[in-house]
């Protein structure tokens, strides 16, 4: 591929190495400020240790940055791997890439997965994983082309578009010959958006046949996208070998065969009666969250809302062109990955363009939706559009501006500070000019494109705002905002989002019909014990390329019949199946556990080190324990006048609002202190939450530097 | 009066079924494990299994978030 015509900065030559019972064993690191490219081995005890995925992303990351390191430093990040079973085509939901690096958000890892074709074509290509590191000097494109057998690091040209749904044909037209190229391309974009806030996402591109066009799947959240733009980095580009299902090159294809018919067959008899995945994806939680009071509406005060019914997953059906092959990656039958095409723009920059919109998924239409008063899909659709192509997470974008509407209602915002814009909930055009304001770093947009840490810095500083008012509304944690679930009656999932290393994601536990419906997890002992297993068994997904949907989200009602149905042990059993298919180990399904345990403590670890990870770092927002204002607990005054009764023996009758609050509020966040002693125990932690040199003993991370890290923050 | 997942209440009326009892709960949600009793209800068998006053019912939602 020399005849792309682009200035070659630096370049090297290489084989690509096969894949061999899921790794080409080794991974390809990139200094885009220097030049420098190298190919490292993965060893052995690498490999034994760190799995693959998110835990390759964390050794590699652990080992480029310093104790001191930030997420502008020129010695940060942004690793990306898929897994030893990404790229597998015989079992749905196979084809993950996760990305991490350290976030301008936290300040501490994040990590964050997406569909897409980049982490398995990067493999066919040769590579476990690949290491981006320094800031380069001019815009710049990486191209790992393992079909001329060269990495080249190409001085992006002027006319380079940022803004991804632009760039993504750029490249398409620069960089790839044919509809062959095309297919075997695959790359990494932000967006404008990304550039001026720290909540950038990275945009994982997959070339859809069917449409003849360009889609894209976002790691979203913790702001690595504004590192990729901080680096200058346009785009991570990747044209693979042709491929095929046993590319990965199993160790018994038979046996992940087997197991991925029956699966197969499993989601073709359930799906149509359950979920409806392959028709509406993860759009059908907005209905079923509205019904359990779990759907966050306008800051996460009301978990349910009379308009729901507008934007649930009946809507989406229709909106979803249907009778497309939705999947994210090859041989994935869930097929979930929806999107709406000639979507007209009413608003920004593209104004009249007719679009491909890529979703709507729950956490968007919860986020830009509910959460912000907006009950119009087709301003939930603009939305989505723009955060995509501006290179902004929807999550972090839907609950900081959920935040500001709050504000703005509680008149602590003025018009002179919006610089005009009513931000009253409900108001799309409005949210609308704060996104395109983001994208060019301009007015309110800046402001809010520093996420809520950042907002409640600057409202106070600024404009003498009651700090402890924003820190009860403002839903961060870590730093990083909160995804889209009313946590206030599931102490459980309190911890879920609380204690997850990265902060609130609910990508390590969901845990609130279990905890909060089923009433399975009554004592504080049971949650620890969930809060144990459910983040290590998710974590697991991320270590080996999988999506956590195909686990859960279809269900063969067998399950039913099992000592543990939460746990869907029937699944848990093909997961170990495959891994075992793949890589020709023999492991148990608690091995497993075991394996997500150690990078999950060692991440907690990473944490530490950056000075982070203790237990005031886990602290959350009250808003996400009980309510924070009359209104609030007005809503719903019967449900918490009988909790001060069956809980506290009071007798809410003749008790001001303000002290019912109070009373709440003291019981709740007590509850929640004795949860984290509880987890911590649970994990092998002291109790400000540092993992034991007998935790890291037993998991085999003891390293020098791990032991000194403990010893000096303990 | 039924009770529900060892914590909720709800008053018994006659003929109740369970596909009724789920629908007092508004318990919508489409993946629902029922047990009365200890015993497993076939989930094609909601609309016409009858609950029993006194029964102790487990409504178990298999889902574990997004």
């Amino acid at each position: 591929m020399a005849d792309h015509g682009l200035e070659v900065l630096a370049e090297i030559p290489y084989t690509p190495a096969q894949a061999d019972r899921g790794y080409t064993g080794r991974t390809l690191y990139v200094n885009v400020g220097d030049g420098t490219m190298v190919a490292k081995p993965v060893s052995d005890e690498m490999r034994r240790t760190f799995i693959g995925g998110r835990g390759f992303d964390l050794w590699l990351l652990w080992n480029g940055v310093r104790d001191d390191t930030v997420w502008d430093s020129v010695e940060n990040e942004i690793v990306i791997a898929s897994g030893p079973c990404g790229g597998t085509t015989q079992y749905p939901g196979s084809g993950k890439s996760i990305a991490a690096t350290i976030s301008p958000l936290t300040g501490v890892p994040i990590d964050s997965n997406a569909g897409g074709h980049f982490g398995p074509y990067l493999k066919f290509a040769g590579w476990d994983a690949i290491e981006v590191q320094g800031i380069a000097a001019r815009e710049v494109i990486v191209l790992v082309d393992a079909a001329s057998g060269v990495v080249q690091l190409l001085a992006a040209p002027d006319d380079c578009p940022t803004d991804t749904h632009l760039l993504g044909h750029w490249i398409n037209q620069t960089l790839a010959r044919c509809e062959d190229d095309r297919r075997l391309m695959a790359f990494v974009t932000a967006g404008r958006g990304s550039e001026h806030t720290l909540m950038g996402c990275l945009n994982f591109s997959l070339y859809d046949r069917k449409r003849q066009a360009l889609r894209y799947k976002q790691a979203g959240r913790g702001g690595i996208g504004t590192v990729l733009r901080h680096k200058h980095i346009k785009a991570l580009v990747v044209r693979t070998l042709p491929f095929g299902g046993k590319s990965n090159h199993p160790a018994d294809l038979k046996r992940i065969a087997k197991i991925g018919a029956e699966m197969n067959r499993e989601v073709a008899k359930w799906d149509p009666v359950q979920n409806r995945m392959r028709h509406r994806g993860t759009s059908y939680l907005v209905q079923t969250m509205d019904d359990y009071d779990l759907l966050p509406v306008k800051n996460f005060q009301y978990g349910s809302h009379a308009e729901t019914p507008a934007i649930n997953g009946d809507v989406w059906e229709r909106h979803y062109t249907q009778n497309l092959p939705d999947g994210c990656w090859y041989g994935c039958t869930v097929a979930c990955a929806h999107a709406v095409d000639n979507f007209k723009l009413q608003t920004g920059p593209y104004a009249g363009s007719c679009v491909i919109v890529d979703g709507p998924e729950y956490e968007t239409i919860a986020g830009v939706g509910s959460n912000c008063g907006i009950f119009d899909p087709a301003a939930i659709l603009e939305i989505n559009f723009y955060c995509d192509t501006y290179g902004i997470d929807t999550i972090s974008f839907g609950t900081s501006m959920a935040f500001a509407m709050e504000c703005f209602e509680a008149a602590l915002l003025t018009d002179e500070i919006t610089g005009g814009l009513d931000l009253a909930f409900g108001n799309a055009e409005s949210a609308l000019a704060v996104l395109h304001q983001m994208a060019t770093g301009t007015g309110f947009g800046k402001v809010l494109g520093q996420g809520i840490r950042g907002m409640k810095t600057i409202f106070v500083a600024r404009y003498g705002l009651d700090r402890g008012f924003l820190e009860d509304i403002g839903m961060e944690a870590k730093g990083l905002e909160y995804s889209e679930y009313v946590t206030k009656e599931s102490l459980a999932q309190q911890g879920g989002y609380g204690l997850a290393n990265k902060g609130p994601q609910h990508d390590e536990a969901w845990l609130i019909f279990m905890d909060q419906v089923n009433n399975q997890l009554p004592t504080f002992e049971d949650k620890a014990e969930a809060l144990h297993y459910f983040p290590m068994w998710r974590t697991w997904f991320g270590l080996c390329g999988f999506c956590k949907l195909p686990w859960n989200d279809v269900i063969d009602p067998k399950n039913a019949e099992t000592d543990e149905p939460a746990k869907i042990p029937y699944h848990v059993a093909n997961y170990v199946e495959i891994y075992n298919g793949v890589t020709g180990a023999e492991v148990t399904a608690d091995d497993l556990i075991e394996m997500s345990e150690r990078v999950y403590t060692f991440q907690r670890i990473f944490n530490l080190r950056l000075g982070h990870g203790r237990r005031e770092h886990d602290a959350i927002p009250y808003r996400s324990m009980g309510p924070v204002t009359e209104a609030e607990y007005a809503s719903r005054a019967e449900r918490y006048d009988r909790q001060l009764v069956d809980w506290l023996g009071l007798e809410p009758a003749a008790m001001p609002v303000a002290e019912k609050l109070a009373r709440h509020r003291a019981y709740r966040t007590g509850r929640y202190e004795r949860l984290i002693d509880a987890v911590y125990a649970r994990r092998g932690w002291t109790d400000q939450g540092v993992p034991t040199l007998e935790t890291v003993r037993r998991l085999g991370i003891d390293y020098a530097e791990v032991v000194e890290i403990i010893q000096r923050r303990t | 009066m039924i009770t529900v997942n060892r914590r909720d209440e709800v008053v018994w009326r006659e003929g109740m079924t369970v596909t009724d009892l789920l629908a007092t709960m508004k318990y919508t949600h489409a993946h629902i494990i029922v047990s009365i009793d200890d015993v497993m209800v076939p989930h094609d068998a909601y609309a016409e299994t009858l609950v029993a006053d006194g029964a102790d019912v487990r409504a178990i939602h298999i889902q574990a978030g997004g």
